[in-house]
């Protein structure tokens, strides 16, 4: 079966390179059927990399350790969940499953517009496939998913305890989604400005597959920070690290395409700007990937010394001059039709917007490359932490919240300063007294995170206004009752308020980051059975600890030999609040020479943290036991010494022991509380977020061009029409 | 004023703002910067009292637990040289001997002291080049 | 390669092949062509329509004066009769042709 899989891989590439060549020679001797079939090639990859993917799961569900991938991420004791997700836990696999979820989108891509947008869809489906025969050749060169080691181990390794996480399953595939389909707009941007048709038709599909793109990611970001928030070390939900600014930097690209977009398609504006935010989406999405595989930089995620760091580099250097080439010699094309008509407008809001997120980006670029950059000017690596980084996203963070409170009501074109102050009195009104409230609930000395909170209420406010206001335009010129009015709306407008609903989710996102980073508290106190600590008016007592032994009795079903943990009590004023659970797991390391009983724990430890979440705060928890303390490591060695490495039933008895030792004589443990307020709000923001995009990117039903008596406005005359079907 | 003109001059407000930025930016992040050091760098270099960023890989079998402080040596990624840290503070998950550390220290007589909760380990290679052929079983 | 791996990558070979090669029997071109270029216009009519539709409620939602709305609208109103103009135009020529214009 290997050499099924391999050869998957090699009828993939050549499928590649034969869609290139059909869909250029097509598109170059205008023969439909060459075009057509170099489209079906990328269906045809789609088949080929299922099987590819099917013969590595199928290795993995049933434990056939002569796959080197199978026995350095599985074992016969891990989780079947976990054995499903093991695929994208190693370098051949994770290429794998990119080059799956490259092949799906680009198929599902290309069906959508099949019959249209002929000559620019051909051109995109050569850079798609050229994309995904980059990725295969990764595999079949550097990183073959299929290799085989002879004879096969009797035992795989087991998935890295620190992946056993329910997110695995999902964060990956998400993440992964979210770079191939900023691939998608890159390629269709690539076979617009070659066949110079930067045009509605194309506008229309690049806003799906930015919207799609942005939706992933933005899912698959959450998700990580999500799991990051969840596990001891990683530096809470957000710690600026390489890896989760790499993700983000093309979710910003794609936010500010979303925007930019609009302005081109209603005033034919900043087609030069749109052209470089799509490629630079797709640049950025390939950098992502680069990051994580170089080991250029310094991450808590995954590197080594991956030999992946030439090809991606090169790629990068082809895709950047590429890009920069088509932009400068198609700038005939993508000339402005009309000049910004009025700084009181969307448009100069939607501007702002693009020149913060832009800010942002660059932000975040530098500090994130910044070790490169330092080592290439000074000749010495340095680096940047959370605070520089905090110290110039914070107000532009502040800047956007704002102006997502600003966009939605002011009018397209020009407004009047007077009608735009009248319709923002509201808002501000709001603004203001969140203010008044939040000061007057003793909040103080935190003068960013106060302002932070009346921006997301101006925004809220802004937003619920529009809500208001069209519903009873609707209502009225429907005669319907304000909730069906609400949804006909909403079904007739979904760009506009599904937009609308996630800057809601922006809104309340902003809201849980501001006030759980700046009125956290935490507390690493070493605690002895019985004894209590105080925290932002919570008392957290050490009630006993807790010991389990073998994958069987682990509570949190990661395959963990030996779990040691403890039981908290916590209470508010005397009244219970909660029991918190926070534990560590001991993992088997595979190493005979740690001893029969040493290499049982001596792998991975991993914390296993206790969360306590409502709306209004989260209790966080977590425990280092003393696995080392002498009553332990004594009867450690004794075991060591009295049990043969080839009996680990035997071993784990004494595990066993070690667990009631520590139950009975329980060493001191040091713990790490946090209490956070309100950091539910930032995964309800970015539940809202993600609704409003699937909203947003669902067509509206086709509204029916209704015979009306209309006539063009003054100055212009009728061209001999009384009746038209354009729309009231 | 012609639009052309009010054109220009907002251009020229808006490029003078994002150079005047982009150079704060720059600055602060040379200047905010923590230089990144071998341990054989910061035999050779260190200066007492000041902050560096170790960076290199736990040695094996230098690991101990003294109540809450914790003691390891860190070597160079390819070299020998070592040199002996002590921490206190989170010990991030994935923390082990043999794993490439990133940790903030500064000198003191002839001990490396770490900066609390300054410890960051990177996670095992699930990239690495070549298999964990001893971690498996035969 | 064992047996049930052979027959199976002649299978997917057999696929693949089935897959890319259907279209390589003739297909007629020049509809496409009408068909795409008309596709674009109907875009942007619905463009247009949408644009309009947008004005409109800002005007009744509070966002435009009078004299804004009727300086907009009007001028929505012109590009969506200039686009409307071309698809006629192109209609014709289908017509002349004697191609079927793509059902709307």
């Amino acid at each position: 079966m290997p050499s099924l899989g391999t050869g998957a891989l090699l009828l993939g590439i050549v499928v590649c390179l034969y869609g290139i060549g059909a869909s250029i020679y097509g598109v170059r001797t205008d023969q439909d059927r060459w075009i057509e079939s170099g489209r079906r090639s990328v269906y045809a990859l789609a088949v080929t990399m299922i099987c590819a993917f099917a013969v590595l799961e199928v290795a993995l569900l049933s434990n056939d350790w002569a796959f080197n991938t199978v026995a350095d991420t599985s074992s016969v004791t891990t989780p079947l969940l976990y054995k499903v997700a093991a695929v994208w836990a190693s370098q051949e696999g994770s290429l794998l499953l990119w080059a799956l979820l490259s092949a799906l989108w680009s198929s599902l891509a290309l069906f959508l517009v099949k019959g249209r947008m002929r000559e620019i869809a051909a051109y995109a489906t050569a850079v798609l496939l050229a994309f995904d025969a980059f990725f295969i050749f990764l595999m079949l060169g550097y990183a073959n998913p299929f290799n085989t080691t002879h004879p096969a181990p009797v035992e795989g390794a087991g998935l890295d305890p620190l992946l056993r996480f329910p997110t695995m399953m999902i964060h990956p595939p998400m993440i992964y989604s979210g770079y191939t389909l900023c691939i998608v707009p890159f390629a269709f941007g690539v076979g617009a400005l070659i066949t110079r048709k930067v045009d509605a038709e194309w506008l229309k599909v690049m806003r799906r597959f930015a919207l799609a793109a942005w939706i992933f990611l933005g899912i698959g970001i959450v998700l990580g920070a999500r799991w990051s928030y969840s596990e001891l070390g990683w530096g809470g939900y957000w710690g600026w690290d390489a890896v989760e600014n790499a993700a983000l930097l093309p979710w910003l690209a794609a936010t500010a395409f979303i925007h930019s977009l609009m302005i081109q398609e209603k005033r034919g504006m900043l087609k030069v700007w749109n052209a470089s935010l799509v490629f630079a989406m797709g640049t950025l999405a390939i950098m992502g990937t680069f990051l994580v595989r170089s080991g250029i930089l310094d991450s808590i995620h995954a590197f080594g010394g991956a030999t992946l760091g030439v090809p991606f580099v090169i790629l990068i250097g082809a895709m950047i001059a590429g890009s920069i080439y088509l932009v400068v010699s198609r700038r005939d094309v993508l000339r402005s039709e009309h000049q910004l008509d009025s700084l009181l407008s969307r448009e100069s809001a939607f501007l702002l917007n693009n020149l913060v997120l832009a800010g942002l980006a660059f932000v975040i670029f530098w500090g994130t490359f910044f070790p490169i950059i330092s080592e290439a000017l000074t000749g010495r690596e340095a680096s940047v932490g959370s605070p520089w980084f905090d110290r110039y996203t914070v107000p532009l963070a502040l800047v956007l919240v704002l102006l997502s409170g600003i966009g939605p009501v002011i009018a397209w074109r020009r407004a009047t300063f007077a009608n735009a102050l009248r319709n923002l009195r509201a808002p501000i009104l709001v603004a203001l007294a969140v203010c008044v409230a939040v000061l007057g609930a003793g909040v103080s000395g935190k003068p960013l995170a106060v302002v932070m909170f009346a921006f997301a209420g101006f925004a809220l406010a802004a937003v619920a206004q529009e809500y208001w206001r069209g519903t009873r335009v609707r209502a009225r010129s429907t005669g319907q009752r304000p909730p069906r009015a609400l949804l006909g709306l909403m079904r007739r407008n979904r760009r506009r308020y599904g937009g609308y609903i996630v800057h809601i989710g922006i809104a309340a996102l902003f809201i849980g980051v501001a006030a759980s980073s700046s009125f956290q508290h935490s507390v690493e106190p070493r605690l002895k059975v019985g004894q209590k600590i105080k925290i932002d008016g919570y008392t957290m007592r050490y009630v006993r600890p807790t010991a389990s032994v073998t994958p069987k009795y682990d509570a949190a079903h990661t395959g963990a030999t030996l779990s040691l943990g403890a039981v908290i009590r916590v209470t508010k004023g005397g009244k219970y609040v909660t029991t918190l659970l926070p534990a560590e797991g001991f993992y088997d390391s595979g190493e005979p020479s740690q001893g029969s009983v040493g290499h049982l724990i001596g792998g991975q430890a991993v914390s296993h943290v206790a969360l306590n979440s409502t709306p209004f705060r989260d209790l966080w928890a977590a425990v280092a036991p003393e696995i080392t303390a002498p009553q332990l490591e004594r009867i450690l060695k004794a075991g060591n010494k009295a049990i043969p490495v080839n009996r680990p039933e035997e071993a784990m008895i004494v595990l066993a022991l070690m667990g009631r030792e520590y139950l009975k004589n329980t060493p001191v443990a040091e713990f790490h509380f946090e209490v956070s307020p309100m950091v539910m709000w930032i995964w309800i923001g970015a539940l809202i977020i993600l609704c409003g995009g699937l909203i947003a990117i669902f067509p509206s039903p086709r509204v029916l061009a209704r015979r009306v008596s209309v006539s063009v406005r003054k100055p212009a005359p009728v061209r001999g029409r009384e009746r038209d079907q354009v729309p009231a | 004023m012609n639009p052309a003109r009010k054109r220009t001059i907002r251009l020229v407000v808006a490029l003078t703002a994002a150079v005047t930025l982009a150079s704060a930016l720059i600055y602060t992040s040379f200047s905010a910067a923590s230089p990144a050091i071998s341990p054989s760098q910061l035999i050779h270099d260190a200066v007492p009292g000041r902050s560096y960023q170790l960076t290199g890989t736990v040695v094996t079998g230098s690991i101990r637990h003294y109540g809450e402080v914790l003691e390891f040596q860190v070597k160079d990624r390819a070299g020998e040289d070592a040199v002996p840290v002590r921490y206190t503070g989170e010990v991030p998950d994935p923390f082990h001997e043999g794993r490439e550390v990133i940790v903030t220290v500064s000198k003191q007589g002839s001990q490396y002291i770490g900066e609390r909760n300054s410890l960051i380990t990177k996670c095992p290679s699930k990239y690495k080049s070549a298999p964990p052929a001893a971690t498996r079983k035969y | 390669m064992s047996m049930p791996a052979a027959a199976l990558m002649i299978l997917l070979l057999g696929i693949v092949l089935w897959i890319v090669t259907t279209p390589l029997h003739a297909m007629p071109h020049l509809r496409r062509r009408r068909a795409g270029q008309r596709a674009d216009l109907e875009a942007q009519r619905e463009a247009k329509y949408q644009e309009i539709r947008d004005t409109e409620l800002d005007f009744q939602t509070g966002k435009l004066s009078v004299q804004d709305h009727e300086a907009v609208d009007g001028a929505l109103r012109r590009e969506a009769l200039a686009i409307l103009d071309r698809i006629s135009a192109l209609e014709q020529a289908e017509k002349a042709e004697g191609a079927e214009p793509a059902a709307s």
